[in-house]
């Protein structure tokens, strides 16, 4: 399956967006979106990926 | 000052981004004296390489934090934008930027209401980033916001207030709602004109990170904000034509050598 990870085009197993985290070593305070939704911590184990979805993955950064 | 429920005695909101070091920031915020900063969000890097240790620093200086939707150009953009913030950085607070136009960064008010109906609905403590628009205002009041944060002149432009009577006819429109001047800011004299016309408190970032010493500049804006507050609340003067005389003329001496009398 290909999803768009942060923006670039990536192939993955997973069946979760717990899985995409996991096997990218994603971790530390994150908040993830799918296809241009919030998805809580809770509901990654939960939440099936589809081919073509898109995937963000943020963190803390500096702004104004 | 109070925003929402937090009672603050500082009248300057600072930004985070553009500082030579993480630590030079953390020598700013101390120096201003400020006690509510703005953050962001960024892509995270695999593996966790991505943390430049800004983050811990910043939340060792016990400030509040204030994240931000920078960049978003859409209500829904927004609203996703604001629910991760509220995610990663544990509080409702959210600056709300819903930007309309690339080369003016000028808010969508548009988008923005809508945004912040949704985002007040759903708990959050909106700092909605707006125009002087007094409609857009009475709009952004009726979505729930407590707070608004109208322009001073474009981000990053540091040219002060643009529009200095519209933005006194908004202090004059909403007499008990916080104001707080939103970007545009460049130097320590124009944040003292804002806390002169009556605003609450003025958020600025570049003209302290790009200074050529931030932690000094960072000094002098929290006492500008600070000398114009008090300036406005000891009432200042009101503009006169023609010159009156400061020294009494009565009683002068006539010593009979001409003059204009």
């Amino acid at each position: 399956m290909r999803i768009d990870l942060n923006g670039i085009p990536t192939e993955v197993r997973a069946v979760h967006l717990a899985d995409v985290l996991t096997a990218f070593g994603y971790r530390g305070a994150l908040a993830t979106a799918l296809n241009g939704r919030f998805i809580p911590a809770a509901a990654r184990l939960t939440t099936v990926l589809h081919d073509g979805d898109r995937v963000e993955v943020l963190a803390q950064m500096e702004g104004g | 000052m109070q925003l929402y429920d937090v009672n603050l005695s500082a009248r300057l909101l600072l930004g985070t981004a553009q500082y030579p070091s993480p630590v030079v920031l953390t020598d700013a915020i101390a120096a201003s004296g400020c006690e509510v900063v703005t953050v962001s969000l960024r892509r995270e890097t695999a593996n966790g390489g991505g943390t430049n240790g800004f983050w811990p620093l910043l939340q060792a200086t016990g400030v509040r934090i204030l994240p931000n939707t920078a960049g978003c150009d859409s209500a829904q953009e927004a609203i996703t934008t604001a629910q991760m913030a509220r995610a990663i950085f544990g509080t409702n607070w959210i600056k709300l930027e819903v930007i309309g136009n690339a080369d003016t960064l000028q808010p969508d008010p548009f988008a923005l209401v809508e945004a912040a109906k949704v985002l007040c609905a759903d708990g959050f403590a909106v700092f909605p980033y707006t125009t002087e628009d007094l409609i857009v205002a009475d709009r952004l009041l009726d979505a729930g916001c407590r707070v608004l944060m109208p322009w001073g002149a474009p981000i990053g432009s540091g040219r002060g207030l643009r529009h200095v009577d519209a933005l006194t006819s908004m202090r004059g429109h909403f007499p008990d709602v916080p104001l707080i001047i939103d970007a545009g800011i460049g130097a320590p004299s124009q944040a003292a004109q804002v806390m002169e016309i009556g605003f609450d408190a003025v958020l600025l970032n570049t003209a302290v990170a790009k200074a050529g010493d931030p932690v000094a500049m960072a000094r002098a804006f929290g006492q500008a904000a600070g000398a114009g507050r008090l300036a406005f609340e000891a009432g200042l003067m009101p503009p006169r034509d023609m010159a009156v005389p400061s020294t009494p003329v009565l009683g002068m001496a006539d010593l009979g050598l001409g003059g204009l009398r």
